[in-house]
């Protein structure tokens, strides 16, 4: 398989200046994401993981550094919505329907009505909430609520799906058997996907690469190749080298944080 | 359910009976005993209190009095009757619409402006609130005579009025100034709502529609205007009851002299009090009416809009 890098950061940094001086979120970030990578940020929090994925997404602008996304600079990748964007809650609108909060991009990205329809059907599907696009979000669980987010950012056909947290409100029941569909979802779709978590077990499930944060400033302490293979069952977790990963993750937190204290 | 709000409901209700008729004997007493002085009886309190109950005017007039006035200028006279409340009503309540109609749009208006330019954010809001600072005891009597002084007090004018309906509608004499002094009043509330409204949704929310590359006015349709909506209701019942007391008190110098406001006026000069009674209650049952009006479409929408709480 032929490595074609899709995100590129080259030497970032990102300093908030705020009322009590300035606050290093990223330094001297290197990171070269590929296509069709899963990518999992993983971190305590104050690392920057959250922070990374919005620089990607043009939400925040680096103050050094280059960044590409599609070789193009972020803000650009934005303006050709290369991205589909998932937030930590589902955010829906409640005025909508699933399938007119499915609908709402589209809307705004000028398709015409029947490529709506053509492009909620299938993405509904991806998602299996098939028969439910004319209820309304809080006629859905809170899981429901968040598959209809990421069919919501998977509608337009952008080639890079970024997720923040996107489970870490869902209890750990829900949360697995998302995780199962979104690498189905990823096999299917092949895209690229960047993901921020601060779950061990979350992160070497999905990923194949982990990158390790640890914060002030935030920075990347270790990238982690997953030598496991695409298809994975949940029971995976299980494996001797599912725990070698997870080990690896775990120390690396760990150094991390030794600057703490 | 019914019983449980029904009887505090009524608890208040007698209660407030009981104080009233009391304060009534009290307050009419003085009219009751210097009468017997003059004709050189004594009063028993039995005496003392149905007097106190029926005197032409009273001080303070008996709740039944109120009540029978209220069906005698409303059910009684013909609606066309300078003596009849629903004519007074009706000539506040389309001066409390007009304004209303008017209070809103500028109110919505303003509000857009100050959510989407910095200048109209820093420089509208200081106006805004100074503009409800001045009493409107104060500026009414100037706006009805400024206005007059121009001539723009009759809504469309007598000759239009006349071309279209064959007669000046008696509501459309003098309109217009109520109506601005109506708008005056109820515009801020709807201009607090609705900056608050417009500025409701959260920044995931604002975030999320920056990833799609969406304009401003995209935004302004799709999410600003929507996540509003609970605000603007709020707004609309506080500016509807404002618009209502602009427009009374704006009939407290307007000519000709019609309206509720008006009649409040006429009976202070001939000391009918029970009059004035009357037209108070007719007005505080039209503000109920007009909010709660605005109440049930209030929950109608946002149920439909699934943002009921």
């Amino acid at each position: 398989m032929t490595q074609e890098p899709v995100i590129i950061a080259k030497n970032l940094d990102l300093t908030f200046e705020t009322n009590d001086g300035p606050v290093h979120a990223l330094k001297d970030v290197n990171l070269t994401v590929n296509k069709g990578d899963f990518v999992s940020f993983i971190g305590p929090s104050g690392c920057g993981k959250t922070t990374l994925l919005r620089t990607i997404a043009a939400l925040e602008h680096p103050t050094a550094g280059e960044l590409s996304v599609n070789g193009m600079t972020p803000d650009e990748a934005r303006q050709k919505r290369a991205y589909g964007y998932v937030f930590q809650a589902a955010g829906l609108y409640p005025w909508r329907t699933i399938r007119g909060n499915i609908k709402l991009p589209l809307e705004i990205m000028g398709y015409s009505k029947a490529e709506q329809a053509e492009h909620v059907d299938r993405v509904l599907d991806l998602v299996d909430l098939r028969g439910f696009g004319k209820k309304y979000p809080w006629q859905l669980s809170g899981g429901m609520q968040q598959r209809a987010s990421i069919a919501r950012a998977l509608a337009f056909d952008a080639e890079i799906l970024l997720m923040d947290e996107p489970f870490g409100a869902l209890d750990e029941i829900v949360r697995d058997h998302l995780n199962e569909q979104l690498l189905e979802l990823w096999e299917r779709t092949n895209k690229t996907i960047a993901f921020v978590t601060h779950s061990i077990p979350e992160a070497v499930y999905l990923s194949t690469k982990i990158v390790v944060m640890s914060p002030r400033p935030g920075r990347i302490s270790d990238v982690i190749e997953s030598t496991l293979p695409r298809e994975r069952p949940l029971d995976i977790r299980d494996t001797p080298e599912f725990l070698e990963i997870a080990h690896r993750v775990r120390e690396g937190l760990r150094a991390g944080h030794a600057y703490d204290e | 359910m019914m019983n449980k709000s029904l009887f505090p409901i009524l608890t208040v209700v007698a209660a407030i009976m009981v104080i009233w008729y009391g304060a009534s004997v009290g307050m009419n007493s003085k009219w009751t005993y210097d009468q017997a002085r003059r004709a050189n009886v004594e009063v028993s309190f039995s005496e003392l209190v149905a007097d106190t109950w029926a005197q032409d005017r009273p001080v303070l007039p008996a709740p039944h009095q109120v009540v029978v006035e209220l069906y005698k200028s409303v059910v009684l006279k013909k609606v066309t009757s300078k003596r009849s409340l629903v004519f007074h009503g009706w000539i506040t309540l389309s001066a409390t619409f007009l304004g209303f109609v008017f209070g809103t749009g500028m109110g919505i208006l303003l509000a857009v402006g100050i959510v989407h330019n910095k200048a109209m954010d820093m420089g509208v809001m200081p106006w805004a609130i100074a503009s409800q600072t001045i009493p409107i005891l104060a500026i009414a009597p100037m706006i009805v005579v400024v206005m007059s002084t121009i001539g723009a007090t009759d809504f469309l004018g007598k000759e239009t009025a006349t071309a279209i309906f064959g007669y000046q509608p008696a509501f459309m004499q003098g309109l217009l100034p109520k109506a601005v002094i109506a708008a005056y009043l109820s515009f801020f509330p709807v201009v607090v709502g609705m900056v608050k409204g417009l500025r409701s949704p959260d920044h995931m929310q604002l975030d999320l529609l920056k990833t799609y590359n969406a304009s401003k006015q995209r935004t302004f349709w799709s999410l600003r205007l929507p996540s509003s909506t609970p605000y603007l209701f709020t707004s609309l019942k506080v500016g509807m009851a404002a618009a209502l007391v602009g427009a009374i008190v704006s009939e407290l110098s307007a000519s000709p002299l019609r309206g509720l406001g008006a009649r409040m006026l006429t009976g202070s000069y001939y000391g009918q009090t029970i009059q004035i009674w009357a037209a108070l209650f007719a007005a505080a049952a039209m503000a109920a009416t007009l909010v709660a009006i605005i109440g049930v479409i209030q929950r109608r929408t946002l149920r439909k809009m699934g943002m009921a709480q």
